[in-house]
């Protein structure tokens, strides 16, 4: 036998016990009074007063309301919505395959998924961008098979250009040529700014974070981009381009470790050309409490706000390495912090020595 | 919830504590009227013997009252009440309580999915959050000192429903939503349905542990709106609380410190742990807003109707201890 106390203000039944409707639940505010009950499910319980009107009311609201199991809005519901006809419902993916066991009448308007990529802005971006990725940078891709069609795995690169040109290009590329989503990850500064933050997740964007990573590789089997040097990379002067920076601790190790997936490098060359940094200014990167300020060669000849989408039209040229496995299990909480940082430095060796390989073979900035 | 307790038989006898009288019929459920800290539920639990008691009380909400009530409900009445949980020769062997995912907080460096391990990234900037984990701690402290009681915490992401008053209900039935410019987060809600279910499920299978509680997926602000026939209403991510303190005063929307956060950067949490013991949702997070907007669509046609009961002490006390009512008729 239990005897139980319940310390809050008793509320209306979970369900009578003719109807499997069931919607209210405890109200835990002590000075308000009592909001009024909903139309809702009020009156399934034996209530000693039901007026008149809450006698015909539930009628319709167990219609309309549907709350009992998954019907679909009536059809009155639906014209009583004084929207009209919805923005959003052109809005609706296109091809991206849904899970088998999502119900029919899921309420959901939009296609943004739990990272919040969303499908539908996507193939605009890729439908705006694959002429800049054609004709502008003239990408070329070399071990591109390299890249499973199936399962998880952690792309890395060389991170490059004041604002990074590579990202943008690897992911379009792979999505193009393997019609599978790519997650780039970065750092989580993107979501402090308005609207650039937003895009940038609905464009595939996730912040860089081990817990996000392992679920995307591990539970997910999806493809993560990430960039080892962090904004390192990217904040370095032209002086110092194709230097790789440190590679932060490993974590990306650690992480595919973790996931039991490859890593998979890719070395990009024509990035850092697209838009050089002549120097930085510290102070007002603290001011305006970014990562980093730049002054670039684009800002310099085309303005600050054009400056920072302009790139200058470099051949871009990419080479998949070969997958890295290791040899650990997966799933445990910790790694041995010497074979991340070994494993960490030996990929970063093998990226550096292609990039000198590809930089060897490159005749022109412009033309490859 | 006592409700849904009076429809099971094991359970013996239910008290239902609180500061308002209830607003629903109950059948067998004793009220006991205490204050807002609970000093009375020590002599209480030591009359009645009871061995379990349900925290539903914290205000998750700083809507509601002002700072030092919510001091005084969530710090100092859980104080009482674990007092009175622990107290030399108590009866009580599983407490629950009822906190929230604001625990959590919200900031740019958050995982897109909490765990209940998670530990939180924002610094601590409102009462309620600081409240809140006040309280979880000194729950852990009583968890630890008393190892013989079964301690449940269940963390609710937003609640939506026609019982629970919350900033972002309020707003979505005003049918204006208020958002941050250039911002559109992620979030969770969980319907109030599946909010008693789960605060019945562990208390009946008496489950210990931490559990995070929201429907299942995550959707847009925007989408909210959408769903939920309602207007965004953009405020300026800078200075956010200057420019929405005027259409606040004006009670045109509700707009609480701890909301801002997550209409800037969006909160998950991952209830995976609470789906392992078997609680199976009724609602995803965007199945809640629906349910929540056919309600409030149904509210706006016809109107709010006046819940047909009201508590009378001594019509109460005739029907449960007079000997001319014959029991077991009706109910």
């Amino acid at each position: 036998m239990q005897r139980v106390t319940t310390d809050a203000l008793p509320t209306p039944p979970l369900s009578g016990p003719s109807r499997g409707v069931a919607k209210r639940t405890v109200a835990g505010s002590p000075a308000e009074p009592a909001p009024t009950a909903e139309l809702a499910p009020s009156t399934g319980s034996a209530g000693p007063a039901t007026t008149s009107t809450g006698s015909t009311i539930p009628a319709a609201s167990t219609g309309s309301t549907g709350s009992a199991g998954p019907a679909g809005p009536a059809t009155s519901t639906g014209s009583t919505r004084p929207t009209g006809p919805d923005p959003t419902m052109s809005v609706l993916p296109v091809a991206i395959p849904q899970p088998a066991d999502v119900p029919r009448d899921d309420p959901r308007r939009s296609d943004v998924d739990e990272w919040g990529r969303s499908e539908h802005l996507r193939s605009i971006v890729r439908s705006v961008y694959d002429p800049v990725y054609r004709h502008w940078f003239r990408v070329e891709w070399e071990g591109l098979e390299k890249i499973p069609t199936d399962g998880g795995a952690l792309l890395i690169a060389n991170h490059a250009g004041a604002v990074p040109s590579d990202a943008p290009a690897i992911m379009h590329g792979i999505e193009r040529e393997l019609g599978r989503p790519v997650y780039g990850m970065a750092d989580y500064f993107f979501r402090t700014i308005p609207v650039v933050g937003t895009l940038w997740s609905r464009a595939g964007g996730v912040p860089a974070d081990p817990e996000n990573a392992y679920r995307l590789l591990h539970d997910q089997r999806q493809l993560a981009l990430v960039f080892p040097e962090g904004t390192k990379g990217p904040s370095k002067s032209y002086t110092d381009r194709y230097r790789l920076r440190r590679f932060g601790r490993g974590g990306f190790v650690e992480i595919a470790m973790r996931s039991g997936v490859p890593v998979i490098p890719i070395a990009v060359v024509g990035a850092e050309e697209s838009m050089p940094i002549l120097f930085r200014l510290p102070s007002v990167a603290k001011v305006l409490g970014v990562p980093y300020f730049p002054v670039t060669a684009n800002a310099l000849l085309f303005g600050p706000l054009l400056g920072s989408v302009a790139y200058f039209p470099v051949k871009m040229k990419m080479r998949v390495l070969d997958p890295v496995t290791f040899d650990v299990e997966p799933g445990l909480d910790r790694y041995s912090k010497s074979r991340v940082m070994d494993e960490s430095e030996r990929i970063r060796a093998t990226l550096q020595d292609t990039l000198h390989d590809m930089l060897r073979e490159r005749r022109s900035v412009w033309r490859g | 919830m006592a409700q849904a307790l009076e429809a099971d038989p094991t359970v013996e006898m239910i008290l239902g504590m609180g500061t308002n009288e209830p607003r629903v019929p109950l059948e067998r459920t004793e009220f006991v009227r205490a204050d807002q800290t609970y000093s009375i539920l020590n002599r209480i639990v030591r009359a009645t013997q009871v061995d379990t008691i349900v925290h539903t009380f914290l205000v998750t909400n700083s809507v509601q009252v002002s700072g030092r009530n919510l001091h005084e409900t969530n710090v100092i009445g859980t104080l009482n009440l674990l007092a009175a949980a622990s107290a030399g020769g108590s009866s009580v062997r599983q407490v629950v309580v009822k906190s929230s995912t604001h625990i959590y907080g919200a900031s740019e460096k958050d995982p897109a999915w909490f765990r209940e391990t998670t530990p939180r990234n924002a610094p601590v900037r409102t009462r309620l959050e600081r409240s809140l984990l006040e309280v979880e701690s000194m729950v852990q402290d009583f968890k630890e000192d008393n190892p013989q009681v079964v301690v449940s915490v269940l963390r609710f992401a937003n609640v939506l429903g026609s019982d629970i008053v919350t900033p972002i209900s309020t707003n979505l039935r005003r049918r204006v939503l208020p958002c941050l410019l250039g911002f559109d987060p992620l979030v969770q809600f969980v319907e109030e349905d599946d909010v008693v279910r789960s605060l019945e499920h562990v208390t009946r299978h008496r489950i210990p542990g931490v559990f995070n509680v929201a429907g299942d997926g995550k959707l847009p602000w925007s989408e909210v709106a959408a769903i939920g026939g309602a207007h965004l209403l953009p405020l300026s991510p800078v200075s956010t609380g200057l420019f929405a303190a005027p259409l606040v005063r004006l009670g045109l929307i509700q707009f609480p410190p701890e909301l801002e956060p997550i209409l800037r950067y969006g909160r998950g949490v991952d209830s995976t742990p609470i789906k392992e013991t078997d609680f199976v949702f009724r609602y995803t997070s965007a199945g809640a807003v629906d349910s929540f907007a056919h309600a409030n669509n149904l509210r706006r046609s016809m109107g709010t109707v006046k819940d047909g009961y009201r508590y009378e002490q001594d019509v109460e006390q005739f029907f449960r201890h007079s000997p001319a009512v014959v029991r077991g008729i009706d109910g």
